[in-house]
């Protein structure tokens, strides 16, 4: 996992989004522990607060649980969870950036799609 | 609840004002960054919370009960200073043993077991250690003492990369097994940034920002682009500096800005805690 700590977004937000790639790449699999507050805050070098809000965002969506005197474990269906939510994200992640760059280069609807033609039969 | 309190507090020397009518609040267990510039007001500050100065004017209060010339809130806090309040010919190991006697909670093992990860050799004399280790020795008493507040003033004075790594992961550790109210006075803000929860700029002897890190990175940011673009867009916004690189100009602003309401033309990025501080106490 990496957190880039010059990025726009804030931290605690990085790192739920480093948890949620590492249950997609299966690296944390479903009801899996993952590591504590204590073991994140010491390993990246961050409050220990800052590493709790990461982890609640994954509560509060319902991505990971808490088990009582256990820890923290992934959800059953979190890597569906996940998915589902990302696509929602996706046109304002990926898209709304692509088209705005394109726009900056003079490159066309056109040009983007067959670009994606590339890209998808690579 | 407030754990440390210092109501306007105003310290001169002589005819100099360190610190001018100065009221601040400490919540417990909060890791907070004391950011100031050299000769801003830091030690003194912390000075003066541990009674190693009295305020000309006003009044410090820790869980309660004033500083001056009394044992219980003091021995409440470890101060880790620059200065070395340790006899020369002290070796480490009779430091760890003495350290009981000062504070009751002092954990011997604990401070052994630190050394050793610092290779710190606690047969050795105090003044023996070099800059890095005299440090190092500090903070290895500062982390085992088990008080209730740890001041930290420049904790890694001299330490290479390595031991400053370790330092910060040992520091998290610590407060994350057992929290207490820690605060850390440093130059390095770039290194800090990201384990306190709180930060305290002071700038002459006044407090000019105190908030969590998040709030002020979060509004914190910088707009650049062509320099009448920029002037226009920030025109009546809080803004800190400019930079300006022939018709680009970068403004620092201390200022939320909605992504939406940027013109096309203008890149907004985060502003990070050491670049806010550099724009806040510039001049």
């Amino acid at each position: 996992m990496k957190i880039d700590f010059n990025a726009d977004k804030p931290i605690y937000i990085q790192l739920a989004e480093e948890i949620e790639d590492a249950v997609l790449s299966g690296a944390y699999e479903e009801e899996a522990q993952i590591p504590s507050t204590t073991e994140i805050s010491v390993s990246y070098k961050i409050n220990p607060a800052t590493a709790l809000k990461g982890i609640n965002l994954l509560v509060d969506s319902g991505i990971v649980y808490k088990k009582r005197g256990l820890g923290m474990f992934v959800s059953s269906n979190a890597k569906e969870k996940i998915s589902d939510k990302r696509r929602v994200a996706f046109f304002d992640a990926y898209i709304t950036s692509l088209v705005s760059e394109a726009k900056k280069l003079s490159i066309t609807k056109e040009d983007i799609i067959k670009m994606l033609e590339r890209g998808f039969d690579k | 609840m407030s754990y440390i309190e210092l109501k306007n507090i105003t310290k001169t020397f002589g005819n100099t004002v360190a610190l001018d009518n100065l009221s601040l609040e400490l919540e417990q267990n909060k890791i907070y960054g004391l950011l100031g510039r050299n000769g801003a007001g830091k030690t003194t500050l912390l000075n003066l919370i541990t009674n190693k100065l009295f305020p000309t004017e006003g009044e410090i209060l820790i869980d309660g009960d004033s500083v001056i010339e009394n044992d219980r809130p003091l021995s409440k806090v470890y101060f880790m200073t620059e200065k070395n309040f340790y006899p020369d010919t002290m070796t480490i190991k009779s430091a760890f043993k003495w350290g009981r006697e000062f504070y009751p909670d002092f954990d011997e093992d604990y401070a052994v077991r630190l050394s050793e990860k610092f290779s710190l050799k606690i047969e050795k004399k105090i003044k023996s250690l070099s800059t890095g280790y005299k440090s190092i020795f500090k903070i290895v008493m500062a982390l085992s003492c088990n008080t209730p507040v740890i001041l930290l003033d420049e904790p890694v004075l001299g330490l290479d990369a390595n031991h400053r790594d370790l330092f910060y992961k040992e520091l998290l550790q610590s407060y994350s097994e057992k929290p207490r109210t820690i605060i850390i006075s440093t130059h390095l803000i770039e290194e800090a940034a990201d384990i306190i929860e709180d930060v305290i700029v002071i700038k002459n002897g006044r407090i000019i920002m105190k908030d969590s890190v998040e709030n002020v990175l979060s509004q914190g940011c910088c707009v650049s682009g062509s320099a009448a673009a920029v002037d226009k867009f920030t025109a009546g916004k809080n803004i800190l500096g400019y930079d300006a690189l022939g018709g680009l100009k970068t403004a620092y602003l201390l200022e939320e800005i909605e992504t939406q309401a940027v013109p096309e033309g203008l890149e907004v990025s985060k502003l990070d805690l050491q670049k806010l501080f550099i724009y806040m106490t510039n001049s």
